[in-house]
């Protein structure tokens, strides 16, 4: 049987990521008529223990002009990230009205806070603070947070009507180990072969696994990696560059793609969240604690976690690296305190690498992208010149 | 009515007060101090700790005799010096962005510019702790790491857990909690020893818990002071000399004979009559912080009304929790550090995202008339909510508040204006519901 074109699955998955009224999600209510939703905001969230309970977990990453924010402005500070604000307005508008409980973790202080303004406004939701450890070195910290998936599985469970076996977890763990082994492996063509992948087909494919069922989206991923071997393309003269700052709001489509007209994506942190564990995490011991293990110990670094034994400009330079980049593209979201600060010490370190690199701010509602492109293809043909 | 402005206010005769300014003399007294421990740390090699107020664990740093430098403070000093953005553009200049807390670049711009700070000489930490109270502590914290290459202990109390949460001690989210926690305090007496090369000494720990008791006690009993009407200090003002004495000071007997001072001076207005704000006419509670970089003129917009600050969350989460009453017991002196850090350090904070409840009980012991929220464009720890929360109480509790914003430390964001017209028109708010409840 031939396969499908991979733009075809691109734009099936794209229909599904920029509609706030989550269609697959709906889809699934249809079929699950007393099913409950579990939304989770950036950066992460063990889905496994809402999947296990019958529960679909969706991740809010935030929106593009596809929302309009009206009422949400009105309850929140004005210097506060878009990302908060859209969050708010897909509910606060009715859009995302199928919301029985939220989780926020508490990566900087606008997300603690958003917490409780969702929880003051829609107390039809539970809302809850799932606290992830900051002193993730401590070993206090894994059974501290073995103990707290615990506490938000009671949540869940109270939630669904239902208990969780050990063999349900063990079992949702597989299906999402399948879900980050594929991912992976969408990343490693992207990688390798960055002129068979567009890094906008591999954010679309990627993003969409927290919008839908991941039996779903596991299926996606199959067809779309089988659509890649027959995919042909040939390397083009562009540089390869690794593009971070998208591990909670995240640039708008088109402003990957502007980067992308210019530069190879080979690696970056968009959904960073989706991809944070990076090896099978463990069915033989007890779920809940390889779950806790695997999120602190075989894990990924980002802006929002203090590892001291993962310095993060390490880990950049590292991911530099080992993807083959040349260059780097060190963006953060307006208004984001943790981005932001971040963006000085990768700089300074990527300076003292002699790591080209282009310092830039987005925000997940930006339209104009002209200035954007001017200074990309530039930075983009000063290197060319100079690798040539 | 109109609005009454400074020249015109009356001037106040005040029947002589024998206490008059000694809490002021002893504040600056302290604070030079202070300064001059952290100068002469260098010169002496003695390690110095750099901590932040929500959570300094002054408790154990004191314990191994180290100088505690508070940043928050320091970058607050520059703006009331009239300097911070001086040292926010050196930050802004090396890459910081606008859009960050001004007190890091405040700081990052002193060290930047050789350490040479208005009113000494910063040290360079030997040891960060930044706890997860706020989550720029801890970026913060990386920034010294990469000048200094010190190691930045993030210590971490989890909070406040969402809808229906309660800080039970009989939980086992609360036993999870402390059983965490107290492995930290562990951790953190074992990099203490680490960094100054010496032995933990219990007994020396139990004497700073025992100061810290007393001095939590003391601190409620100011805070009460000002349920009086007139209201003996300004919660604003006032208040900023109080945190920053009880931070700095925080486990050594100083610290508590400081407020036994601040104490008898307040005691001493309320039995003489006097309040900290002349014809007092409104009573505020202030749920933010201020702007420091424009601290008289601030404090003055409320003054012109007769207005006094009786209350303040930043009285609450920049002190520590000591409002809401440290107990620790000496006999089990780590156990229990850690159980008054989660239980305090959940109330305070969950005080500053779940506030309402907190604010309506402070609005009705203080016998609030308004509550002033002021967002801060450098602080999202405390400003993010705040309109939100402002609406809530008005719809819900019927406290009236008021929304405004500017900014700690940088003066480009005080819009003077804009300012005076919100607040004159929130006291006029005040007023006409004052008249409506008195014809009813
Ligand atoms: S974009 Fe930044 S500030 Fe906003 S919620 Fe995410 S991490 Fe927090
Ligand atoms: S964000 Fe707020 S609490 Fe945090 S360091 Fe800045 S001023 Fe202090």
């Amino acid at each position: 049987m031939p396969t499908e074109p991979i733009e075809q699955i691109v734009d099936e998955v794209r229909a599904i990521v920029e509609d706030p009224s989550y269609p697959a999600a709906r889809r699934w209510l249809d079929t699950h008529p007393d099913g409950k939703v579990l939304g989770h905001f950036q950066v992460y969230f063990p889905e496994e223990l809402a999947h296990a309970a019958g529960v679909l977990p969706i991740k809010v990453a935030g929106f593009d002009t596809a929302l309009q924010i009206r009422k949400a402005d009105a309850h929140l500070a004005a210097f506060v990230c878009s990302i908060a604000r859209s969050a708010l307005e897909l509910v606060m508008s009715g859009t995302f009205d199928l919301l029985d409980m939220f989780v926020f973790p508490p990566i900087c202080d606008v997300a603690r806070h958003s917490c409780a303004v969702w929880a003051r406004n829609f107390e039809d939701i539970d809302c809850q603070i799932l606290y992830l450890p900051h002193n993730a070195a401590s070993p206090a910290a894994v059974p501290y947070l073995a103990g707290e998936y615990r506490r938000i599985l009671r949540e869940i469970e109270e939630v669904a009507s239902t208990r969780v076996t050990d063999e349900a977890l063990r079992a949702s763990i597989q299906l999402f180990n399948e879900n980050r082994r594929l991912i992976r492996e969408l990343y490693r063509v992207k990688r390798e072969t960055p002129w068979k992948l567009a890094a906008t087909e591999a954010y679309l494919l990627t993003r969409a696994a927290g919008v839908m069922p991941r039996e779903e989206h596991n299926e996606i991923l199959r067809r779309a990696l089988a659509a890649l071997e027959e995919r042909e393309g040939r390397p083009q003269d562009r540089i390869k560059v690794v593009f971070v700052g998208g591990f909670c709001e995240q640039p708008p489509l088109d402003l990957i793609s502007v980067v992308q007209d210019a530069c190879y994506i080979v690696d970056d942190d968009f959904m960073v969240g989706l991809r944070w564990i990076l090896e099978d995490v463990p069915v033989d011991g007890d779920p809940i604690e390889a779950l806790a293990d695997a999120y602190l110990n075989r894990s990924d670094y980002s802006p929002v976690q203090h590892d001291p034994r993962k310095p993060k400009e390490e880990m950049l330079l590292r991911k530099i690296r080992e993807s083959g980049a040349e260059a780097a593209i060190i963006a953060a979201a307006k208004m984001c305190e943790p981005g932001l600060e971040e963006q000085v010490g990768y700089s300074q370190a990527l300076f003292a690498e002699g790591i080209p690199h282009l310092v830039m701010e987005f925000e997940e509602k930006s339209t104009t992208f002209e200035q954007t492109r001017m200074e990309v293809e530039t930075f983009a043909e000063s290197l060319l010149f100079e690798f040539a | 009515m109109t609005t009454p402005t400074k020249h015109e206010r009356r001037i106040v005769i005040r029947p002589p007060l024998s206490l008059a300014g000694t809490t002021r003399d002893e504040n600056r007294k302290l604070i030079r101090e202070w300064w001059a421990e952290l100068d002469a740390a260098e010169d002496e090699g003695r390690p110095v700790a750099n901590v932040f107020v929500m959570g300094s664990m002054a408790e154990i740093l004191r314990t191994f005799d180290m100088p505690i430098a508070f940043p928050e403070m320091t970058s607050l000093q520059t703006a009331v010096r009239g300097r911070s953005l001086e040292y926010i553009t050196t930050a802004e200049d090396a890459g910081y962005s606008p859009d960050i807390c001004g007190y890091v670049k405040a700081d990052v711009g002193v060290h930047l510019q050789g350490r040479d700070h208005p009113m000494g000489r910063l040290p360079v930490p030997s040891l960060v702790v930044a706890t997860n109270l706020c989550n720029t502590y801890i970026k913060w914290g990386e920034i010294w790491e990469r000048m200094y290459d010190c190691p930045v202990f993030v210590f971490d109390i989890p909070g406040w857990r969402g809808s229906g949460f309660e800080t039970k001690p009989s939980s086992g989210t609360f036993r999870d909690d402390v059983r965490y926690v107290e492995a930290q305090v562990r951790e953190l007496i074992a990099l203490c020893e680490e960094v100054t090369g010496k032995r933990f000494d219990i007994d020396r720990f139990r004497e700073t818990l025992a100061e810290v008791n007393e001095l939590s006690r003391l601190f409620q009993e100011v805070l009460e002071l000002n349920q009086h009407r007139p209201a003996p200090f300004n919660a604003l003002t006032e208040g900023i000399n109080l945190m920053g004495i009880v931070n700095a000071y925080r486990g050594s007997p100083k610290g508590t004979r400081f407020l036994e001072i601040a104490k008898a001076e307040f005691a001493e207005r309320i039995d003489s009559g006097v309040g900290a704000v002349p014809d007092e006419r409104f009573r505020l509670l202030l749920v933010g912080t201020a702007c420091y970089s424009n601290f008289r003129d601030f404090a003055g917009l409320f003054e012109d009304w007769q207005g006094v600050f009786a209350h303040s969350d930043y009285m609450s989460f920049a002190g520590g929790a000591l409002d809401r009453g440290v107990h620790y017991d000496l006999d089990r002196p780590v156990e229990s550090m850690a159980e008054q850090m989660v239980l305090t350090t959940q109330e305070a904070m969950g005080g500053m995202f779940w506030g309402q409840d907190w604010l309506t009980e402070v609005v009705r012991d203080w016998e609030i008339d308004g509550i002033v929220f002021h967002g801060v464009k450098s602080c999202r720890t405390v400003s993010t909510g705040l309109p939100d929360e402002r609406e809530w109480l008005l719809r819900r509790r019927d406290i009236p508040g008021l929304f405004i914003q500017s900014d700690l430390v940088d003066p480009r964001l005080w819009s003077a204006a804009q300012l005076k017209n919100r607040i004159d028109a929130f006291f006029e708010s005040l007023e006409s519901r004052r008249a409506i409840g008195a014809r009813r």
